[in-house]
């Protein structure tokens, strides 16, 4: 059924304790609930050292929650580990395997700990990321790349229903991000995978996301979906012209302009994107030659404001 | 189950490492063969020199089944350091390659896969053993000859040849056995670590602290010997008596089985809760 619950968190925790000096400890997550549903291209963000990786760790049963639970299509975790990660594929950070075998050898033992999966279904997600030509090269002979890809392969071995990616653009060049970012698109859209996407890359959440949570110090920032988030924030609008004298002069009289932060040679100007037109032709009768008009309103800011918020706490 | 045994299997013996102590063994054994070959009938002269006052020797007791019997002997000092090479690495080496970020996401409980590396490392020890009796007799045999097996220990025994075989069959297995607790030491130490240097260091460690205890003549120590595993590491020399003390035998393979039991166990409950930050 499209839009129900198929990962949930509830107050979920995690408290390190130093080895050695148990008084010494520090929540990396704490009162955590997270709803994504069938369908969703769930983006997780968070600034580095949010707690992303230690969520995502627990999503997946490598680390113990110190409190809460996480329930993967109904089954908790903690109580029916085995049939909540059925349907789960994942990466969990960099994608790491056995370099000394081939990619084929290192889906074969995906594969067995999955329940066993035919040389035919290691070879159909080998050439969905493009790497069914090197199946039998050793792991250790791959790019950084490939080596991602080969992640996002043994992910889907299993026909999962739920992917969870964790950074899986990182260290990638721009060519490949976006063949990453392709590939999701595609898993969601034509396979009807449901994506839970971790990212501090903002920009690549915002264009493949329906749906976010931000998390910064361990904490949940805002949760919900990605249009309804950006328009609770301030819209401005990016404006360059000559010459600045003039300009500056101009928007500080117009009724139109809350507020103008000048930054470099652009003026921030915070206004309602529907009066970007009128402010144009103003700008336009009053001399000035309008080189930029851009409104602005990217979960980079969101992201950013909110994790200023956090921070100032 | 057997799905994964094989898979562990293949992660094991397709790793360069598990060959070192292959390599060190198959370099070191006839080494020691042909030097014995060369110089051992004067070595045993010189070691027999004074039973030779009162004792009348005939036939060829300088032969294969006697460097074998002092090969094993000297060499189970060594033998440990290339067990735990690979048994330190079984768990640890996932945590050192980031693959167990691969392999815990799974629908597999951590108690099949900690089983599944359990019975690989056994399997691997049982192996390797085997070959060093394989190529330990196999080679002195046709080197050195066969004949009768004297054995000095709490004095001198002469085992006759047609006695000998099923014996070093028995040492063999006993010696595996006891191995088989190094390796679940090293296993041990080797399910909280991140490298598998640990385990290596680790169980090295515990042998050469335990040895000490062994033989330093101190009352305390006297007391809690029988609790070490290390008291029990002759094991395989007690089928060389005459007659076989069955009983000693048992009572050792059952707490060297105790102690392979335990360490297992104790493994299985670092593993089950052991958060995976690697």
């Amino acid at each position: 059924m499209a839009g129900e619950p198929i990962l949930q968190t509830h107050t979920l925790g995690k408290l390190f304790r130093a080895r050695l000096n148990p008084t010494r400890q520090r929540w990396a997550v704490r009162n955590l609930s997270l709803e994504v549903r069938r369908g969703d291209v769930f983006g997780f963000l968070g600034p580095n050292g949010a707690g992303k990786s230690t969520t995502i760790r627990m999503l997946l049963s490598l680390i113990d929650p110190t409190e809460g639970d996480v329930f993967l299509f109904g089954h908790s975790l903690r109580r029916e580990r085995q049939k909540a990660l059925r349907s789960i594929g994942g990466i969990v950070e960099k994608p790491d395997f056995y370099l000394y075998l081939s990619a084929h050898k290192n889906l074969e033992i995906v594969g067995a700990l999955n329940g066993g999966s035919t040389s035919k279904r290691i070879f159909e997600v080998l050439e969905l990321v493009g790497l069914e030509q090197r199946a039998f090269d050793k792991v250790k002979t791959y790019s950084h790349g490939m080596k991602q890809r080969l992640g996002i392969a043994q992910a889907l071995l299993s026909h999962p229903e739920l992917v969870i990616l964790d950074e899986p653009t990182n260290g990638l060049d721009p060519q490949g991000m976006k063949e990453v970012r392709d590939l999701i698109l595609h898993l969601a859209h034509d396979q009807k995978k449901t994506i839970f996407l971790s990212s501090h890359l903002l920009g690549e959440v915002e264009m493949v996301a329906n749906r976010m949570a931000i998390i910064n110090n361990g904490e949940l920032a805002s949760q919900g979906e990605v249009t309804k988030l950006l328009d609770e924030g301030e819209k401005y609008v990016v404006i360059k012209g000559r010459p600045v004298a003039k300009l500056r002069s101009l928007l500080s009289r117009q009724k139109l302009v809350k507020k103008t932060v000048e930054k470099n040679d652009a003026f921030h100007v915070t206004m309602g994107f529907a009066d970007i037109p009128a402010l144009n032709k103003i700008l336009v009768r009053g001399g000035i030659s309008v080189e930029a008009l851009i409104p602005r309103r990217s979960l980079e800011d969101f992201f950013l404001s909110i994790t200023e918020q956090q921070s100032k706490r | 189950m057997g799905r994964l045994i094989y898979y562990e299997l293949i992660k094991t013996f397709l790793k360069k490492r598990t060959y070192i102590g292959f390599a060190i063994v198959l370099l070191i054994v006839p080494l020691i063969e042909i030097a014995m070959k060369l110089e051992g009938g004067r070595f045993l002269q010189l070691s027999m020199r004074s039973l030779q006052q009162d004792f009348f020797f005939v036939g060829n007791l300088f032969n294969g089944w006697l460097v074998s019997y002092n090969m094993m002997n000297s060499l189970w000092v060594h033998i440990p350091l290339l067990i735990s090479f690979v048994a330190g690495d079984m768990l640890a080496g996932e945590a050192t390659a980031g693959t167990y970020r691969l392999i815990l996401i799974r629908p597999v409980s951590r108690s099949k896969i900690l089983l599944s590396k359990y019975v690989s490392t056994l399997l691997y020890t049982l192996i390797f053993i085997l070959f060093l009796a394989a190529l330990s007799v196999g080679l002195a045999l046709p080197l050195l000859g066969r004949g009768d097996l004297i054995v000095l220990t709490r004095g001198i025994l002469v085992i006759p040849e047609s006695d000998v075989a099923w014996r070093f069959v028995l040492a063999y297995l006993l010696a595996a056995w006891m191995m088989l607790t190094i390796a679940s030491l090293a296993f041990f130490f080797s399910s909280f670590v991140e490298n598998a240097i640990g385990p290596i260091v680790g169980t090295m460690g515990v042998i050469i602290i335990f040895t000490v205890i062994m033989v330093i003549p101190v009352e305390l120590f006297e007391i809690i010997r029988p609790y070490l595993f290390t008291h029990y590491t002759n094991i395989w020399q007690l089928v060389f008596h005459d007659p076989v003390p069955w009983l000693e035998v048992v009572k050792s393979a059952s707490v060297l089985g105790a102690y392979s039991l335990g360490l297992v166990l104790a493994a299985w409950l670092v593993f089950l809760k052991k958060d995976i930050l690697s």
